[in-house]
């Protein structure tokens, strides 16, 4: 039995501060949530999360569009602080900007007027480092994700992978031990989208960084995580946690096993009970994004 | 001989890329003489080419005189907007104070047609050089002020979320980011603002004046000068031609990335 269950969104007594297998937790969300106020609306983005984020693990997050994913993401990189709970990183409480991370968003946000190395660049030239004691590494990441020939381009010569993929360097150069994504592919073509995951496993199997994983493809989220975590729709609550019980590397094939599918199915289970997707059977996954 | 056939294409290579416009002036010129000839157009109303360009050629140290008059007051007066608006957008788009107390003024004020403050200033200033600089200055201004605010506010949300988790200090931010993403936004308005510059010269010579372009323009006009008329109308639009086209050149010094940027969303719309 390779797929477990585990109850999600644990009362906040027993909030973890180890993962529930007992190793080390690099992130813990306890009783998170978050209210914006706007013009003297609120919003519910986020209600009372509890989760706990394993060194070294991948854990993907999937829930409709609005749930508070991104949130949740920010909320952990300190870009947002918590309306009541607490986060820590490392331990340590999140009440600013954390930076001691890589973080990636669904648009590659490359500035205009850099190549693509200095793209990467960027990332340590804003932190006050020298930026030629990086540069070997830069154009290292760069062929690691396949642009070995692109250093010297503009963003606008790159095509929209590329660019993500430019976008994934920069948030790597500084070897932070935290990679926060936030649906880094769903602008993405489908066969652009496959290539980038694969290459993103490849990545991580060769780093083992904590990644936390944003995206509303189900498929995506089975075939790279360990864990999924399943959002139910705003304000946003944790549903379940599924573990993935697929052998690495997960190649083509992976969709095939009856892990994915079972996985798959679980997921698209729980958003057909909550109304997120409708429609009758045969479908297993949402990968089409609007 | 290899350097001769080389400018030589890439004089062909120009036609090619402008030579559709070049090929319109000179047939609208050919038409333009051929009509006045053929029909007998009179003189005052329309004269041929030829004879303005005789005409100008004739007078043309009163005119070039004219003309640095003017250029001198469009140069001053776009410098100073210049320098005054660039500055000005800064501390509206970064300080909270300044957007609530002045942002609001400046887009009142640029609703004011600027023209009709011309003969206030022939009132407040006189006859001399300084009305005509603060009219070009107050057109040139309100295009590169607001076009620079809009470029420092301009900073998309997750740029400035990654540069926040860099831990980079506010003034690092501006310089790597927020300054380079602005800048097309201020060429846009240095450009809107070189081409009212020439307008608001000859504006302010016709209210008052004893020299310039806009005051050779009047009296030649009330001479039914007609030919000279067209050459001083020529040699303005080539005065707001070069200034424009100066900024442009800075433009692409000074932001490369910006412009081939355009060259190739344009080339991918073809
Ligand atoms: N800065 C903000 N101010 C006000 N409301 C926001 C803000 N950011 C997100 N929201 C709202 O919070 C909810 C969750 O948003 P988000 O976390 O972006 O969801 P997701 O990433 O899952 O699509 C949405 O209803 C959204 O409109
Ligand atoms: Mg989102």
């Amino acid at each position: 039995m390779t797929l477990r269950v585990v109850r999600g969104g644990a009362p906040a007594a027993e909030a973890p501060a180890t993962a529930p297998d007992g190793a080390r937790a690099y992130v813990e969300l306890a009783g998170v949530a978050k209210t914006y106020r706007r013009d003297g609306r609120q919003t519910h983005a986020l209600e009372r999360v509890d989760l706990a984020i394993r060194a070294g693990e991948f854990l993907a997050i999937v829930g409709p569009s609005g749930c508070g994913k991104s949130t949740l993401l920010r909320l952990v990189a300190g870009l947002h602080l918590p309306t009541s709970g607490e986060t820590r990183v490392a331990g340590r409480i999140v009440d600013r900007p954390q930076t001691d991370l890589g973080i990636v968003f669904q648009s590659p946000v490359l500035l205009d007027w850099r190549t693509a190395l200095a793209n990467v660049l960027v990332q340590v030239e804003l932190r006050g480092l020298d930026p030629r004691a990086y540069r070997e590494r830069a154009l290292n990441l760069l062929a690691q994700v396949g642009l070995k020939d692109f250093a010297d381009r503009y963003p606008h010569e790159l095509s929209g992978g590329m660019r993500q993929r430019v976008a994934i360097a920069r948030a790597l150069i500084h070897d932070a031990p935290l990679l926060l994504m936030d649906e880094p592919f769903g602008a993405l073509d489908a066969q652009t989208r496959e290539e980038m995951r694969l290459d993103l496993e490849a990545l991580w199997l060769a780093t083992r960084k904590t990644v936390l994983f944003i995206t509303h493809s189900i498929d995506e989220a089975v075939l790279l995580a360990d864990r999924v975590v399943v959002m139910s729709p705003r304000p946003g609550r944790i549903e379940r946690i599924i573990d993935v019980g697929l052998p690495r590397p997960r190649g083509l094939p992976a969709r095939r096993a009856p892990e994915f599918v079972q996985a798959a199915e679980l997921i698209t289970g729980i958003f057909l009970a909550r109304g997120v997707l409708h429609g009758a059977g045969g479908e297993t996954t949402q990968d089409q994004n609007p | 001989m290899a350097l001769a056939s080389r400018r030589g294409r890439a004089f062909v290579a120009w036609l090619g890329h402008r030579g559709g416009a070049l090929t319109i002036f000179v047939l609208l010129f050919v038409a333009w003489e051929a009509a006045v000839h053929v029909f007998g157009i009179k003189e005052y109303l329309l004269p041929p080419p030829s004879k303005v360009w005789s005409e100008f050629w004739r007078r043309h140290e009163i005119v070039m005189s004219g003309a640095w008059v003017t250029t001198q007051e469009i140069l001053a007066g776009y410098a100073l907007a210049v320098v005054v608006s660039i500055p000005l957008a800064l501390a509206v788009a970064y300080s909270r104070f300044m957007e609530n107390a002045v942002y609001p003024v400046i887009v009142f004020l640029q609703i004011v047609p600027k023209i009709a403050i011309a003969p206030l200033f022939i009132i407040w200033f006189g006859f001399g050089f300084t009305p005509k600089l603060l009219l070009v200055f107050l057109l040139s201004f309100f295009p590169i002020v607001v076009s620079s605010i809009a470029g420092f506010k301009s900073a998309d949300r997750d740029v400035m979320d990654f540069a926040r988790t860099t831990g980079a200090g506010s003034l690092t931010m501006f310089f790597k980011i927020r300054l380079p993403q602005a800048l097309p936004h201020i060429f846009t308005g240095l450009k809107v603002g070189a081409a009212l510059a020439a307008t608001a010269a000859v504006v302010a010579e016709f209210v008052a004046s004893d020299r310039g372009l806009g005051y050779l323009l009047l009296q030649y006009n009330g001479q039914l000068d007609t030919p000279m008329v067209f050459a001083t109308i020529v040699v303005l639009s080539l005065i707001g031609l070069v200034v424009y086209y100066a900024v442009e050149v800075v433009e692409r010094i000074a932001i490369p990335w910006h412009v081939s940027q355009q060259a190739t969303a344009k080339d991918a719309t073809l």
